[in-house]
C-alpha cells in the first residue's frame, strides 16, 4: 500500500531546510540509570551542549520517563566526540545510526 | 557539612574530620580501580612507535569498572551485531585512555582540595566541576556496589548488611546534589 508514503512526500516541504538522514547519519543516545540525579543530568546537557535550561530539562525528563533520549546527532566523529565527554560526565550514552 | 554555599566565584562548604575521612577514602578507592585499570591496557608496539595510546578492547568483568567504562554501543541485548561488537571494541581502545585519565585527575583535584582532617573546603569553578564529576563516579561505583533501584527505600530493615553502606550513599547524594544548586543558583 503506497498511499500513505505518497502522502508522507507531498507534506515535505521542498524548500525545506530540514536535516535528513544523510545530514546526521549518527545519534547519541542517553539511558536513564538509578544513580545519577535529576539535576545532574541537566547540568550536564546544559554544560556539554550548550543547551538552554529548558531544552536541558526536556531531555533529562525523556531520559527519566521513557527510559532514552537522542540528546545530539550529526557525524560520526561528532557523535563519538559527544558521547565520549558524557562519559566523562558518567552518564550512560551510546552511539547508533540514524533511522 | 551543611551544604555547599557561593561565596562570590568561589563554592564553600565544611566537611568535619569523619565525612572529609569518608569522602577521600571513597574516592581514593575509585581512583586505585581506575588506575589499576589503566595499568591493564596491553602493550602495543605501535603504540610505543607512535605515541597513540591504545586501551583495553573488551568491556571490564567488574561492574562497578563496567559502569564507569561503558560500551560505546548497547551490547546487552540477546544478540547484539557483529558490526557493533566491533565498533564497540574499537572504540573503547581508543577512547578508554582518555576517559580513565580524565576520571583519575578528577579524583586527584578532589583529594588535593579536601583536607585530610577536614575543615573549610574553598573551590573555583573549575575544581567544583571536578569534584561534580569525582562524586558522580562514587555514588556510580557505591550505587552498582548496592545495586540501587530507581524506587530504592530511603532506608533499609536495621538488620540488612547493605544498610550503613546506604546511608553513606545517599549522603553523598546530598553532597552532590547541594554542590550541583550551589553551582547552578
Amino acid at each position: 500500500m503506497t498511499t500513505p508514503v505518497e502522502q508522507e512526500r507531498t507534506q515535505v516541504d521542498p524548500a525545506g531546510a530540514e536535516l535528513g538522514a544523510e545530514d546526521t547519519p549518527w545519534q547519541t543516545v542517553v539511558w536513564n540509570d538509578p544513580v545519577n540525579l535529576m539535576s545532574y543530568v541537566t547540568y550536564v546537557f546544559q554544560k556539554l551542549f550548550g543547551y538552554g535550561r529548558d531544552h536541558a530539562v526536556k531531555l533529562m525528563l525523556d531520559v527519566h520517563h521513557k527510559g532514552k533520549a537522542i540528546v545530539s546527532s550529526g557525524s560520526k566523529d561528532k557523535v563519538e566526540g559527544d558521547v565520549a565527554k558524557l562519559h566523562a560526565a558518567g552518564l550512560w550514552a551510546t552511539m547508533q545510526r540514524s533511522g | 557539612m551543611k551544604g555547599w554555599r557561593r561565596r562570590g566565584d568561589w563554592l564553600v562548604g565544611v566537611f568535619d574530620r569523619q565525612e572529609a575521612a569518608l569522602v577521600r577514602g571513597l574516592v581514593r578507592q575509585v581512583r586505585e580501580m581506575l588506575e589499576v585499570r589503566a595499568e591493564e591496557a596491553p602493550q602495543d608496539e605501535l603504540a610505543e612507535l607512535t605515541g597513540i595510546r591504545t586501551g583495553s578492547s573488551t568491556a571490564p568483568d567488574d561492574p562497578i569498572l563496567s559502569r564507569l567504562l561503558p560500551d560505546f554501543h548497547r551490547l546487552d541485548d540477546d544478540a547484539p551485531s557483529v558490526e557493533d561488537q566491533n565498533s564497540a571494541a574499537a572504540l573503547r581502545s581508543l577512547h578508554e585512555p582518555e576517559l580513565l585519565e580524565l576520571k583519575t585527575g578528577v579524583a586527584g583535584v578532589l583529594l588535593e582540595t579536601c583536607p585530610p582532617d577536614g575543615g573549610e573546603v574553598r573551590l573555583n569553578e573549575e575544581q567544583a566541576a571536578a569534584w561534580l564529576s569525582a562524586l558522580n563516579d562514587v555514588r556510580l561505583a557505591l550505587g552498582t556496589a548496592l545495586d540501587v533501584t530507581e524506587d530504592m527505600p530511603d532506608e533499609l530493615p536495621p538488620d540488612d548488611p547493605r544498610e550503613p553502606h546506604l546511608n553513606v550513599y545517599h549522603w553523598l547524594t546530598w553532597v552532590q546534589e547541594s554542590l550541583i544548586q550551589a553551582v547552578a543558583g
